[in-house]
């Protein structure tokens, strides 16, 4: 009854005129010691945390201008890494490592996306959080595993693919490689040493460690599909590819390129399998079956521990370039991936 | 789904009435039919023996992987054509297709088998002697026998390494997580997208920044606190994210029912937010820890790979699992090549023991 009441209370009270109406009340509460100095906490961690990690790529950022003064521009676009002579250029480094990269996700892309697929579509759903789980895992795979796998056991039945590419499309020049193609490729010379630790083998191993990182990106994106569309294209009679084709993949658009694109950003800094398998050659090479290759996170390992502080810097400037390839292509990613169709879907 | 249960209730209803029988068998509602299997066996064996015969008998050619792939796409074909003389064009596709999207996974399934595989075998002599879990490397040649010296410095070293790192990133991550999420602020957007963008440095590069900074400029030595240095300078951003991921999807009503009560921010924070996201933040931080563990290229420049049993990250070189494995399938000598390949399976099964770790706390969530 006493709550019946009250407003009318209230408005008796507010009725007079000519009174200044009441001032609402101050909500904002305040502040005990203790929020304070949480407050103050986080935003100071937050500032350090800040500064540690500009200051890491403003260092990487600064080294360009001793190598450019001491190299010259020319350190982009030259292919020698002669320390002897003191000339070096990263030219070789560069094509490289955008050519393993572009590789790995020729071979990965079909690959994750139809993988994405079964999980969210094909799959029993009995099976379908083991597969999450598979997939996760081999994305903790230690890349040296990769490696070992891509060298050992890929790597011989690589050289025969690579040799039929260069028998048959030969006159493509991506697939020339120089020696006698009629050479069986199982002989020593000049066959088989002419087609291993090529940009080819390793982007094989580097495809298998970004596959996991792409299928997770596309099937997160995938399982989100409207379940109402899709049943609305299934009542329609369309068969369960029609489906997919029609609901699934445009709706998961986003989700496609920004995952490619992400698996483009940690391919294009993947090391120790590289170095592993690569037969490491300054000079650039559009023949990507051919052995002989170079990559800047390649060349960084192996020719880090004996550099003079020039050459160091040299070293940390290509790092820097590998760091903002990796960023733009990262940055692109995100913003795809963000700007996908959300809160789109016919389910209420 | 939701419109599913009344759909499969009313369809044998349906049924019974049309065939006026009042007991109602089931309809079996699946599309499948005993033809479809006897189609889709019917095309792997016929495919599998004009294989054999063209790529084998016929033609000049030889390899396992182009009679696999041949094997295939003949495969396809056959499907394709059988499925044709029955179905119409649309269902082709359909049949086509699918066995297109099972064949990726299933090739996936196969590498990484394989690879697993390959590790463990190529490992397995070493891996039965006990003492390679026991004992270091401290005056064992790569030529001596199997029966004598073993991985457990580096063993050691890992843990310790990764120990240090997460000591290192793993408060500062969290602490800057829940700057992002919780307390936010002008500054905050600026940490974001810092913090994101660092996400993108290869682990090279951290490597190769401690080696510059820390070993040439302030004249550390080699040690497992540089390669820890390495390994939380890029497991700091990854980390970070995670939790602030994790964090973002908090209800937003839970903290307002908190502040309802008449908690503070800090108490929200710490009893309510946090506790709510423990089990997320738990899996996310683990598997960033996956990660740094099978991490190999910022070692090779930040510690040694020594031979020797330490404890002490600051002044000797410290060796671990993944550098270990790198110098001893690179040395050429079959032994020790052998020794590096148990490491590599002992590198994979410390990061199965993590992901397991990380399933069990997050099924907590479920209870």
């Amino acid at each position: 009854m006493t709550l019946v009441q009250l407003p009318t209370a209230d408005t008796r009270e507010l009725e007079p005129v000519g009174e200044p109406p009441p001032q609402p009340r101050r909500i904002t509460a305040r502040r005990s010691l203790g929020d304070r100095v949480f407050a103050a906490t986080a935003r100071t961690t937050g500032s350090v945390v800040l500064l540690i990690v500009l200051a890491i790529g403003l260092f990487l950022g600064w080294q360009v201008a001793p190598t450019v003064s001491h190299y010259g521009w020319g350190f982009f676009t030259r292919q020698e890494w002669q320390p002897n002579r003191d000339v070096l250029g990263i030219a070789a480094a560069i094509v490289g490592t955008v050519e393993i990269a572009a590789i790995a996700l020729i071979i990965a892309f079909p690959l994750a996306l139809l993988s994405a697929l079964f999980v969210s579509d094909w799959a029993p759903p009995r099976l379908r959080p083991f597969l999450i789980r598979v997939v996760d895992l081999m994305a903790a795979v230690p890349s040296i595993v990769f490696g070992l796998w891509g060298l050992m056991l890929i790597e011989p039945h690589a050289a025969h693919v690579a040799h039929w590419f260069s028998k048959y499309f030969g006159w493509i020049p991506f697939f020339k490689v120089h020696t006698d193609v009629d050479y069986p490729v199982w002989n020593q010379l000049p066959g088989y040493a002419s087609y291993s630790g090529s940009a080819f083998i390793a982007a094989i191993a580097v495809s298998m460690m970004v596959f996991p990182m792409a299928t997770s990106v596309m099937r997160e994106v995938f399982s989100q599909a409207p379940q109402g569309e899709k049943e609305a294209a299934i009542a329609l009679g369309s068969t369960h590819w029609a489906m997919v084709r029609t609901v699934v993949i445009p709706f998961g658009r986003s989700g496609i390129i920004g995952g490619t694109m992400l698996a483009l950003g940690r391919a294009l800094g993947e090391t120790i399998s590289v170095v592993l398998i690569i037969s490491q050659a300054y000079q650039v090479k559009l023949n990507v079956l051919e052995s002989g290759t170079q990559s800047i996170s390649a060349l960084i390992a192996t020719s880090a521990k004996e550099a003079t502080p020039s050459q160091r810097s040299a070293l940390l400037a290509a790092g820097f370039l590998l760091f903002v390839m990796t960023l733009f292509v990262n940055t692109i990613a995100g913003n795809i991936v963000s700007r996908g169709r959300t809160g789109a879907g016919t389910e209420i | 789904m939701t419109a599913l249960p009344p759909q499969a209730s009313t369809i044998p209803a349906i049924g019974a009435a049309l065939h006026g029988s009042a007991a109602g068998t089931r309809r079996r509602t699946s599309a499948r039919t005993g033809d479809d299997l006897r189609v889709l066996i019917g095309s792997g064996i016929a495919s599998l023996a004009t294989t054999w015969l063209f790529y084998e008998q016929v033609l000049p050619l030889s390899g396992k992987v182009g009679f696999v792939i041949a094997w295939y796409v003949t495969f396809l074909a056959y499907y394709a054509g059988t499925t044709a003389l029955v179905a119409p064009r649309h269902v082709v596709t359909d049949r086509v297709m699918t066995a297109v999207v099972i064949g990726a996974p299933c090739l996936v399934a196969v590498a990484l088998v394989s690879m697993v595989l390959f590790t463990v075998l190529k490992g397995w002599t070493a891996l039965v002697h006990l003492n390679f879990y026991t004992s270091d490397a401290t005056g064992v040649g790569p030529l001596d026998p199997l029966d004598k010296g073993g991985i457990s410095h580096a063993i050691v070293g890992t843990l310790i390494e990764i120990g240090l790192a997460v000591a290192i990133a793993l408060p500062l991550g969290l602490a800057t997580a829940v700057y992002l999420s919780e307390v936010g602020g002008r500054l905050s957007r600026l940490v974001r997208t810092v913090i994101e963008a660092m996400t993108a440095l290869p682990s090279i590069v951290a490597g190769l920044f401690v080696y510059a900074v820390f070993r040439t400029e302030l004249h550390m030595p080699a040690s497992g606190l540089a390669a820890a240095l390495a390994l939380s300078i890029m497991g700091l951003p990854i980390m970070t994210r995670a939790a602030d991921v994790v964090l973002r999807v908090v209800p937003g009503g839970l903290r307002e029912a908190s502040y309802a009560l008449g908690a503070g921010h800090w108490q929200t924070v710490w009893k309510v937010v946090l506790p709510t996201a423990r089990p997320g933040l738990a899996t996310a931080l683990i598997l960033g820890i996956a990660r740094m563990v099978g991490e190999t290229s910022p070692l090779l420049l930040t510690t040694g790979a020594s031979s020797f049993f330490t404890v002490n990250p600051l002044h000797d070189p410290m060796n671990s699992l993944p550098l270990y494995t790198f110098t001893a399938v690179t040395s050429g000598e079959p032994r020790f090549v052998e020794r590096g390949y148990a490491a590599a399976t002992v590198l994979l099964l410390l990061v199965l023991i993590l992901f397991l770790i990380a399933r069990l706390v997050a099924r907590r969530r479920e209870i």
